[in-house]
């Protein structure tokens, strides 16, 4: 079935995934145009985290199709049983406009905050570093971490690491964020002012792609909300239908169990 | 207390000074240039690469370093002269001397120790950092020199101020060959001088003011990221 690409910022077709014998995912497809906010919800091993690093292959999916705003992803199989970008260039170019924030933050303890959100744009994106530097003191404005700029990641709490971790891959400027729970690895009074920063992202029509246990911000925010079970897409639809009235027996007890 | 030697043999001490401190610097800079590729095919490389790695290792610290100088003096150095055309040309004289045996076995000794050493720091750098740095756009070279590299140093920088000192405590085997590093002069002060003691205290003194310099030098290295208590 073939797509228009044009307003799409990344479609996924027919995704499986196998660590050896296990298959964590049995064929998930995902369309995000410009500005939408899609959620993956689940139980853990539902493979909607698997799923998120593999439209950045962080990943190697074992079948199926990646296009990247416009642009596919050329693969060849590999003597793994995965699929391998065929060209590595252009697997670096794409991630470049993939802006990935991880559950447990990630940022490069041997820099500086300010070092870290500078650190792609100047050395992949090769932008000047003082043009780099005011578009990350902006972003750290924003995240509310510019006092922060000169300090070292250990001695930053969870919240503001993640934040500061958000600055990192908002100065690449990229097309669509991806969020692999960036809440979950928090302290619960810190989860908050994480939150609102990727609301803000969502209010401003970034696109983004949010993988989360956060049920009620997922609700919020969301313009698509899949339900992953056990590798296969049990249910999806506007945040209204999933949270309200799903048609899956299984969505319905997972979403009514979490709130 | 005798110090009267001590200043009509400055220059002599001075020399042997310059040649520690070749042995030294030579042998730490570029055995650790080279233990980076070699601790690295062990983290990265393919089972070929890996295996080599690992012998190398295995040799250059299950063996004294005075044995693998020595093997490398009497016995290398003894095959040379029954190369056909050898003892003809100017280049006869560079390889004998001793220095250059030297050299090459202290670097190759030093690399296969600190091979092990960045093994381990490669090793513990979280998975997530270098993800990070993937997901961002790096490309493998840039993943390697921006993230993995200097995140591994910093590190272990406490664990190579030890090998550095640890290096320039093992230079007096230099001195079972004909070389005239600070040891040398300071027996060759004794020997000329018949006064016992006073070169040896000498001589700590030196040592120990040397791993003075190379303890606070790296520790400015170690407080450029500062840590959490």
């Amino acid at each position: 079935m073939a797509k228009d690409t044009t307003q799409t910022a990344v479609i996924v077709e027919d995704l499986h995934k196998s660590f050896g014998p296990l298959e964590v995912l049995k064929g998930v497809s995902l369309t995000a145009r410009q500005g939408d906010v899609v959620s993956m919800i689940g139980s853990s091993g539902s493979g909607k985290s698997t799923f998120l690093r593999c439209i950045n292959f962080l990943e190697l999916p074992s079948r199926g199709r990646i296009v990247v705003t416009g642009e596919e992803i050329s693969l060849k199989p590999g003597t793994d049983g995965n699929l391998h970008p065929a060209d590595k260039r252009q697997v670096e170019r794409v991630r470049t406009k993939l802006g990935m924030v991880f559950q447990s933050f990630n940022l490069w303890q041997h820099m500086s905050v300010l070092q870290n959100v500078i650190e792609a744009p100047v050395h992949v994106l090769r932008l000047p570093k003082k043009e780099a530097i005011e578009r990350a003191e902006a972003l750290l404005n924003k995240v509310g971490l510019y006092e922060k700029r000169d300090q070292y990641p250990a001695f930053l709490s969870g919240g503001q690491q993640q934040r500061a971790a958000i600055a990192r891959a908002l100065c690449m400027e990229p097309k669509v964020m991806l969020f692999d729970e960036p809440t979950s690895a928090l302290d619960p009074e810190l989860v908050g002012e994480v939150l609102k920063v990727i609301r803000d992202l969502a209010d401003e029509g970034r696109t983004m792609i949010l993988v989360t246990h956060e049920m009620k911000f997922a609700r919020d925010v969301s313009s698509h909300v899949m339900y992953l079970h056990k590798g296969i897409v049990e249910e999806e639809g506007p945040p209204k239908q999933v949270f309200g009235a799903p048609n899956s027996e299984r969505c319905k007890q997972f979403v009514s169990s979490i709130h | 207390m005798h110090w009267g030697w001590l200043v009509p043999h400055l220059p002599l001490l001075f020399h042997g000074l310059q040649i520690t401190l070749l042995i030294l610097v030579f042998s730490v800079v570029v055995g650790f240039i080279l233990a980076v590729p070699i601790g690295l095919a062990q983290v990265t490389g393919g089972p070929v690469a890996r295996t080599i790695a690992k012998a190398y290792c295995s040799y250059m610290r299950g063996t004294p370093l005075l044995t693998q100088l020595w093997l490398l003096y009497y016995g290398v150095g003894s095959l040379f002269p029954m190369i056909p055309g050898m003892r003809e040309n100017f280049m006869w004289l560079i390889r004998l001397d001793a220095i250059y045996y030297v050299l090459f076995a202290f670097t190759l000794n030093f690399a296969g120790y600190e091979a092990e050493v960045m093994r381990g720091a490669f090793l513990s750098v979280p998975r997530g950092e270098l993800e990070a740095a993937r997901a961002i756009g790096m490309s493998s070279w840039k993943v390697l020199s921006r993230v993995w590299f200097p995140r591994a140093v910093l590190q272990v920088l406490p664990t190579l101020t030890g090998e550095v000192i640890g290096q320039l405590k093992s230079t007096p085997l230099a001195f079972t060959l004909p070389v005239m590093d600070l040891m040398g002069a300071t027996s060759k002060i004794r020997q000329d001088t018949y006064i016992i003691y006073e070169p040896l205290l000498f001589l700590a003194l030196v040592y120990m003011i040397l791993t003075f310099i190379i303890t606070r030098a790296f520790g400015y290295f170690e407080n450029m990221i500062p840590k959490r208590k």
